[in-house]
């Protein structure tokens, strides 16, 4: 049978900003057969997304093809006219970006973008489109497809605007999707879902795929075959379940090694008890927090808190993990800490001492104490300050270090950190994401604070390098006995390094104590849901976790902000009906400091829960 | 892919940042702004004749002579000896006006985007006024109730650019300030002026370099304009502005020169920093602050 996509030798060269062309892609060849998904995997960097592109006869700007032919059904897609190319992307093929948020228009209403390209490629016009649009929707399991396609793209949650991106993609009955990273800014929760209606959608009207990922749990739950690329060549190539039992490159298998295990292997949780032997450090008290701006005509309602009620403590030593999805407030708690985002109401002590609010009304003793590191390696330097500078600057603040004394010590850091001495001339932008995130550790561990705040450190970085990253931490935890605040969507890597955890979930801590306690059942349902949504290396896992109940409640995602009942209510499996939406939950001692706020008891959630492995 | 280095100890280097090669058009305004600088620094030295001096046996509006290398005017001064004098007073009031506005400008739009709250709406709503009057008007009023001394004309000038480079710098550096490396530094416990000099004001040099350029050009033609009008440089100092205002009466008996040298030299002047503003704006096309948040 002859493939649908072709892709032969294609070399694809790349010219940096006044630089010389380099290749990027050298010589690779793909077969895509009617039907079929077939994945792309790599690190970032590997040239993934610049095969995928080619086969829609695309290159982005600073690149062009070299050599190389790309057939789709026969027809040859990189010499044919601009006008023949124009007329088949939409049309035969069609691309979904990872990120839905930058490429819909926000100006435009979600039905009439989908209506869009039915109307450009002549297929139906007007009233017609409008009425495929919403067949669409309702196709991608979006909830009241009619009220949606009249609404703006920011008018949806992430996941659904990735659906939409999909409805948009196969709104043309393209013969073929390229995919680039659909699912990757989302949280595990939602991954399943726009997963699922991917899966669903491509099976349902047999379209091939080219699905572009870095993630290869997420690939082995929807691809037929696999391509590994490292450095633009492909290493490995075979049907999925070959690669991921019997993986024949060395390069595949350091792939295969860089994949997190499920948080819920007991064997690498902490046995560590921080709070049984010691007093907590940092005390965090009745914490509300809001980001409207107060008013003199009118009362912050509860609605408009991000922050309720938090109360968390942290220990010497201890690695303290806040997990939950984007928008629980995790960021917004280590902001409220470190004095950038003052309260509404509640307290916070260092050793005992109330700290005030703004960090510029706080002693430079207790600055000094907790330090932070942000989540984005791009972000957390002045571009335009060199790296000493930014090492340095603690040492001048807090310790009056100058000359020699301050170079030295400089040195030193970048040392501790695994940096070579000599970056400490130079420039973030000549070091790379990882270096850069180093330097951030150095400049935190600069001032010796008893406490770092961790936002998200690792979500930025490659896997191999992220797990260089968090040796690192675990190993200056020891050395310099600094407590973790470490704040991460990822329950893996929270897994391998926490002694503690708290879930938030819609700015309230629902589920806290010893990770060990924490991550296996009886727990909160929460954080049970968030547990069996982390993508396990095996095919199958995505029908058997939609099986179980609590995904699929997870679906319906209408995060309550507002109300004292219990947040969680509408997307939990275990609801109580009359009881959940009426009452607070209770607050439930399990074990030894394990902590759940929960309408049911320790043996009612020992009965219902179950996680999938 | 690996992200520590095993580099062994080279001797250490400071890197330096790139700059970027100007064009043909940007070296012909640097070469026109470098000849202003000079002629406003030593043209007074170089003048044949003092600035009031009327030429020993001259008349008014004599065409060019070797005494007189651009005529007379209508005093029967030396039309090239006002012009290098007036290089001094036009570029360097233009200048200092400009300065001034960018320093107060900035330190009132950058602490206004760092401070925010009742400062921050305090300040945006002096700029809403300041920017609500015509400015010719506002230095009109001003110098009149004044006097029309050289530091009157320059704070008036710096005044008025404050108040539009207050308000551009705000916007820059709200972008910057809400990044994560100014978190960094509030956490740490800097202080303000330390966030605005360390942190803000590096990241903001490549978007207000193309505005320093376009407030200088319009400082020129503002000044010149106020002395046109006759509020500028009083008598019997010149700047090209009030030259061409005296000499206005020259264009009807044919002394065309003593009107349109000054009106050119205004002009060359204005089109070389302009090329110079075109070139930093098409090089930073996107800010820092793009670049960082893209």
């Amino acid at each position: 049978m002859t493939p649908l996509l072709r892709i032969e030798g294609l070399v694809v060269e790349g010219r940096p900003p006044s630089g010389i062309w380099v290749q990027t892609v050298n010589g690779v060849s793909v077969d895509v057969a009617p039907g079929e998904v077939v994945a792309l995997i790599g690190e970032s960097g590997a040239g993934k997304t610049t095969v995928a592109l080619g086969a829609l006869g695309y290159t982005r700007p600073g690149t062009r093809f070299k050599a190389g032919k790309v057939y789709l059904e026969g027809r040859e897609v990189l010499t044919m006219s601009p006008n023949d190319r124009r007329d088949l992307r939409g049309k035969d093929v069609a691309y979904v970006a990872q990120s839905a948020q930058s490429a819909l228009n926000p100006a435009i209403p979600i039905g009439e973008q989908i209506a869009e390209s039915l109307m450009l490629h002549g297929i139906a016009d007007g009233k017609e489109a409008m009425k495929r649009s919403i067949a669409l929707l309702d196709l991608l399991d979006l909830p009241h497809p009619e009220a949606l396609a009249h609404r703006y793209p920011h008018q949806a949650s992430g996941g659904q605007q990735q659906r939409i991106m999909m409805a948009m993609a196969m709104a043309c009955q393209p013969k073929l999707l390229v995919l680039d990273e659909p699912t990757t800014a989302l949280d595990v929760t939602t991954q399943i879902e726009v997963l699922k209606a991917i899966k669903d959608v491509i099976r349902e009207r047999g379209t091939a795929a080219l699905y572009v990922s870095h993630d290869l749990s997420v690939v082995a739950q929807i691809a037929d075959r696999i391509l590994v690329m490292n450095q633009g060549a492909v290493v490995e190539e075979g049907p999925t379940a070959d690669i991921l039992a019997r993986p024949q490159k060395e390069y595949t298998r350091t792939l295969l090694g860089a994949v997190k295990p499920k948080p819920t292997r007991d064997g690498a949780l902490s046995e560590w008890n921080p709070a049984a032997e010691q007093k907590p450090i940092l005390t965090v008290r009745n914490i509300d927090a809001t980001y409207v701006k107060p008013s003199m005509f009118e009362k912050i309602g509860r609605e408009q808190h991000v922050l309720h009620d938090v109360e968390i403590d942290v220990f010497p030593r201890e690695v303290l993990a806040v997990v939950g999805e984007s928008g629980s407030g995790k960021s917004t708690l280590a902001r409220v800490i470190a004095g950038l985002h003052p309260p509404l109401g509640g307290e916070i002590a260092l050793d005992g001492q109330v700290l005030p609010a703004q960090s510029r009304q706080r002693t430079k003793e207790q600055l000094r104490r907790i330090q932070i590191i942000f989540q984005s390696p791009d972000q957390s330097l002045n571009p335009e300050r060199r790296i000493d500078d930014a090492i340095g600057r603690p040492l001048e603040l807090y310790f009056g270090m100058k000359g020699s004394e301050k170079q030295d010590r400089i040195a030193e850091l970048l040392e501790m950190v695994g940096l070579d001495p000599d970056y400490a001339g130079r420039f973030p932008a000549e070091l790379s994401g990882g270096q850069r995130q180093r330097v951030s550790i150095a400049r935190a561990f600069a001032a010796k604070p008893d406490i770092i705040l961790c936002d998200e450190v690792l979500s930025s970085l490659d896997t191999v390098v992220a797990a260089r990253v968090l040796d690192l931490m675990r190993q200056l935890r020891e050395e310099h006995q600094v407590a973790y605040v470490f704040i991460s969507h990822d329950l893996s890597t929270v897994a391998s390094i926490a002694d503690r955890v708290a879930v938030m979930y819609a700015g309230r801590i629902v589920d806290a104590g010893l990770t060990k306690e924490v991550f296996s059942p009886p727990h909160h349902p929460y954080t049970q849901l968030l547990i069996n949504s982390v993508p396990a290396l095996r095919q199958g896992w995505l029908e058997d976790v939609i099986a179980t109940r609590e995904a699929s409640a997870g679906m319906a995602s209408n995060v309550m902000l507002h109300d004292p009942a219990c947040p969680f209510r509408v997307r939990c499996p275990l609801v109580i009906d009359g009881k959940c939406e009426s009452e607070p939950p209770p607050k439930r001692e399990m074990g030894q400091h394990h902590v759940v706020y929960c309408q049911h008891n320790e043996a009612e959630l020992a009965e219902h829960q179950r996680l999938v492995d | 892919m690996s992200d520590t280095t095993l580099a062994t100890s080279a001797p250490r280097k400071r890197s330096k940042r790139a700059r970027p090669r100007p064009d043909f058009w940007a070296w012909l305004g640097i070469c026109i702004v470098i000849a202003g600088l000079l002629l406003a620094v030593f043209g007074p030295m170089l003048a044949p004749y003092d600035v009031g001096q009327i030429v020993p046996g001259a008349s008014q509006f004599m065409p060019p002579s070797s005494e007189t290398l651009l005529g007379t005017d209508v005093l029967g001064r030396d039309v090239f000896t006002r012009l290098l004098y007036g290089a001094q007073l036009t570029v360097g009031v233009a200048l200092a006006a400009t300065i001034l506005g960018f320093v107060l400008g900035m330190a009132v739009g950058f602490s206004a985007a760092e401070v925010r709250g009742r400062y921050d709406d305090f300040v945006t709503w002096l700029i809403d006024v300041f920017l609500s009057f015509p400015p010719i008007l506002l230095a009109l009023i001003v110098i009149a109730a004044l006097s029309s001394d050289l530091w009157v004309l320059i704070g008036t000038i710096a005044v008025i650019h404050s108040s539009r480079v207050a308000r551009i710098g705000r916007a820059v550096a709200m972008n910057i300030a809400a990044l994560e490396f100014v978190e960094v530094a509030r956490a740490r416990g800097e202080n303000l002026l330390s966030i605005l000099v360390r942190e803000i004001w590096p990241s903001t040099i490549r978007p207000l370099a193309v505005e320093f350029g376009l407030r200088l050009t319009y400082s020129i033609l503002f000044l010149s304009s106020l002395s046109f009008l006759g509020l500028g440089i009083q008598p019997p100092d010149a700047d090209w502005g009030s030259m061409v205002k005296e000499n206005l009466n020259g264009l009807q008996t044919g002394a065309y020169l003593s009107v349109l040298a000054p009106a050119f030299a205004i002009a060359i002047l204005t089109v070389g920093v302009n090329l110079i503003v075109d070139w930093l704006g098409s090089q930073s096309g996107r800010s820092i602050s793009e670049e960082l948040t893209k």
